[in-house]
């Protein structure tokens, strides 16, 4: 209809030895909300991509990896996707220095399974082991020991980027480019391969230490004091509760066990790592049935049962860093409506706000299970990187909660006016103007994009809604 | 974009000027709306929606716009989704027409049918282009109880409607699958300018209701939307009656 335009090109699948033809697919991200469409190529290969990326349309092109990333960060209506799991290589192991070199489209299970044998592990991990490099890179994740090993750039050593003109660029950081594409949410190209610095471990189990927290107060004070003897910490909050139990927490901290620490049976296979899967979650779950009170209930039980405080447990991997991941497909428990996860950081000195928002939220009435608290370390040199010095509260929500969009926005302005920010990986929701605010070499980067891209080759659903 | 709690961010109204339309957008301009399409024939009351609308913090383009010159329409259009992404399309406008004046003159049945229907088929076409080659986006269709079924004392409207809901629905399958949609609304008796002197009718409503209900059904991702929501029931009774007896209601 408009007048000349170009039709949009139909992927790269005019291109030879493209392996997946170009399939229209709805995507959307982990929380099932605004789905949109987009042309599907699978690229095995560096050259496809560049086939790929050379081919865009006019609604450009964007990477994705397994889609973990809540809200709208791996889709771009009307244009091309690019599922990069088929372009999963590992195409170097230094088992001495303990360097990885693999494909974009690699995902950390992968890593874990093939790394643990060898007593190396991943530097950094996330709540769930089904990420690809890509999008860890992508979105700069952090995990629990944040505060003492920073985010998951800061391990990469170098990355090969696949740019607007169909071009492979070698980074190394300290470069613009690298910097802009740590937290770049695929908008400065796409990443090829990566090399990432790895963690030596002795063993593939974890030694916990649980305490419960009465109340927001003392879970802040005790993460205060002690935080620095862990490399991992995390704590759980249970949201639904109020009045004088608001904020009431389980800690569950700790670091790989040393040999010294298994039992004799365990010794013999110290690194064994089997994680094992239940049966997917059901589909067609009515929306509505996490209601504030069902919600309320298992809160409850949980941290009932929860220690009150037991040192050096023994955990495998598994149970400490993904307790999520044994059933697969769990963001359908929340309905055909879906779902979003807030989270934001403010920086250490704004604890009133954090009381303040914790208390909204329970105050709202919000059926959300648990949220996460965690103290972060420096932040990077990622432009867009979500971390930096202060205290990160994350905690999924149904869409379908009235007041919600209010809400968040009011607590979006708080985050501001604290001087922290809300993490784009999480975000499905949030104004540009906000975002803008918060993120404050966002000029910088879209100065370098508008320098590197000035066709817009690259973009996303997540750009378009945000003016990235 | 569409957010995750189904608030856009654009909006085009075809038929700026209507009161429907103006209070739909400034409920979108209340939540997340900064842009803002209003296309109409140009009249004060079209201004006086943009200036409304632009006070409200909307960047606000007026557009020309005649829904009976169907042969504008693409180059119309064309012009307006060549400047960004539209989110939301309201089809607002529309004429209530003089029944008894059309039974007289056969042309001025056929205006009204050509804004209606005709209008709304081409105009109703491109936008579907446009949000398929998006890949996103809610074409929301003011259709009518009155198409539901034609009565006597209005059946030339009442069969416009009824034509362009059928469309409106056929459209919104075409778009299965294109990230796309299509609602349809079925308002009852609205008390605008285009009911203004009429008496009101059973279940009467306000715009700002209709365009509560629209807001609403965009957050649900509703295919259709009556208003008020009653009205599914006393039409779906209604839609049965056996002719001789509807011949006699009072409708
Ligand atoms: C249960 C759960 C727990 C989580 N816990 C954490 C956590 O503790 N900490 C944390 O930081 N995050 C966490 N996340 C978020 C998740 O780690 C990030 O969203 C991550 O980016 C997902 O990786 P992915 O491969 O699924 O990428 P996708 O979601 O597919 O993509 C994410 C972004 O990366 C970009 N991208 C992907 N691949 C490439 C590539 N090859 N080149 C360039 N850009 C690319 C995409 O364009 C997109 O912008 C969690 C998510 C879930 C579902
Ligand atoms: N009010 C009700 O009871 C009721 C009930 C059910 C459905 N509806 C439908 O809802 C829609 C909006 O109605 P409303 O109540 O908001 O009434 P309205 O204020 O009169 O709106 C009708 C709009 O249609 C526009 N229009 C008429 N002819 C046009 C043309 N040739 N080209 C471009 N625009 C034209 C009018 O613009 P001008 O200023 O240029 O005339 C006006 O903006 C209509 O489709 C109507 O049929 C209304």
């Amino acid at each position: 209809m408009v007048t000349n335009r170009r039709t949009a090109t139909s992927c790269a699948l005019s291109a030879p030895g493209l392996s997946v033809a170009g399939m229209e697919g709805r995507l959307t991200g982990w929380g099932r909300t605004a789905p949109t469409t987009a042309r599907l190529c699978a690229p095995t290969t560096a050259a496809e991509a560049a086939a790929a990326v050379r081919a865009a349309g006019e609604r450009g092109t964007l990477a994705r990896g397994l889609g973990r990333s809540y809200g709208d960060a791996a889709q771009n209506a009307g244009g091309t996707v690019l599922d990069m799991t088929a372009l999963a290589r590992v195409l170097a192991l230094d088992l001495e220095r303990g360097l990885v070199t693999c494909e974009a489209g690699v995902s950390l299970d992968r890593l874990m399974r093939l790394l643990l044998p060898f007593g190396w592990f991943v530097p950094v991990t996330p709540g769930t082991r089904y990420v690809t490099v890509g999008g860890a890179v992508g979105a700069d994740i952090h995990g629990k020991n944040h505060h003492v090993s920073g985010s998951f750039g800061h391990h990469v050593t170098r990355m090969r980027l696949l740019t607007a003109a169909g071009e492979e660029v070698e980074l190394t950081p300290g470069e613009e480019l690298f910097d802009a594409t740590t937290g770049g949410m695929g908008l400065t190209g796409v990443i090829l391969d990566v090399t990432i610095k790895l963690l030596p471990v002795a063993t593939s189990l974890m030694s916990v230490d649980t305490e419960r927290a009465a109340d927001l107060d003392d879970l802040m004070r005790r993460l205060e004091a002690t935080d620095h003897r862990y490399r991992y910490s995390v704590a759980w909050i249970d949201l639904v509760a109020r009045g004088a139990a608001t904020g009431r927490a389980v800690l569950t901290r700790g670091d790989h066990a040393a040999i010294e620490e298994l039992t004799p049976r365990q010794r013999r296979d110290p690194l064994v790592f089997r994680p094992r899967s239940l049966p997917p979650a059901p589909r067609g779950i009515p929306g509505g049935l996490l209601r504030t009170a069902t919600v309320g209930a298992f809160n409850e039980l949980w941290y009932r049962r929860a220690p009150r405080d037991r040192r050096g447990q023994l955990q495998r991997i598994g149970a400490f860093f993904h307790p999520l991941d044994g059933v697969p497909e769990w963001n359908r428990v929340y309905g055909p409506g879906g779902f979003l996860q807030y989270q934001f950081v403010v920086p250490y000195g704004q604890e009133a706000t954090l009381r303040s928002i914790v208390e909204q939220l329970s105050r709202h009435g919000c059926p959300s299970f648990l949220a996460v608290l965690k103290r972060f370390g420096e932040g990077g040199p990622g432009w867009l990187s979500f971390p930096m010095p202060g205290w990160t509260l994350a905690l999924d929500l149904p869409a379908s909660v009235p007041g919600l969009g209010p809400l968040l926005d009011r607590l979006d302005e708080q985050v501001l006016a604290a001087g922290g920010r809300v993490y784009l990986a999480k975000d499905s929701r949030m104004r540009p103007r906000t975002l803008a605010a918060m993120y404050p070499r966002l000029a910088d980067f879209r100065a370098l994009r508008a320098r590197i891209d000035p066709h817009g080759v690259f973009t996303s659903d997540l750009a378009r809604r945000l003016a990235l | 974009m569409m957010n995750a709690l189904g608030d856009p961010q654009s909006l085009l109204v075809l038929g700026g000027s209507s009161e429907i339309g103006l209070a739909t957008a400034r409920r979108l301009v209340g939540s997340r709306v900064e842009t803002v399409h209003l296309a109409g024939r140009p009249s004060p009351a079209l201004d006086a929606a943009a200036a409304e609308l632009h006070a409200l913090g909307a960047q606000v383009h007026v557009h020309d716009f005649d829904a009976s010159a169907v042969e504008t329409h693409e180059t119309v259009l064309g012009k307006i989704f060549a400047e960004g992404d539209v989110d939301v399309v309201l089809l607002a406008f529309g004429v209530l027409g003089d029944q008894e004046q059309g039974e007289r003159e056969p042309l001025a049945a056929a205006a009204v049918a050509r804004v209606n229907y005709l209008g709304a088929v081409t105009s109703g076409l491109l936008c579907a282009q446009a949000l398929r080659r998006q890949g996103h986006g809610a074409l929301v269709v003011l259709s009518s109880v009155a198409g539901e079924r034609a009565r006597r004392s209005n059946f030339i409207y009442g069969s416009t409607k009824a034509g362009l809901d059928a469309f409106a629905q056929g459209l919104g399958d075409s778009l299965h699958g294109s990230g796309a949609r299509v609602m349809v609304v079925r308002p009852g008796f609205v008390r605008t300018r285009m009911t203004e002197g009429l008496p009101d009718a059973p279940l009467a409503t306000t715009a700002d209701s209709v365009a509560e209900a629209v807001v609403s059904g965009l957050r649900r991702g509703s295919e259709t939307v009556w208003v008020p929501g009653a009205l599914r029931f006393v039409m779906s009774g209604l839609r049965h009656l056996p002719r001789p007896v509807f011949r006699r209601l009072p409708l």
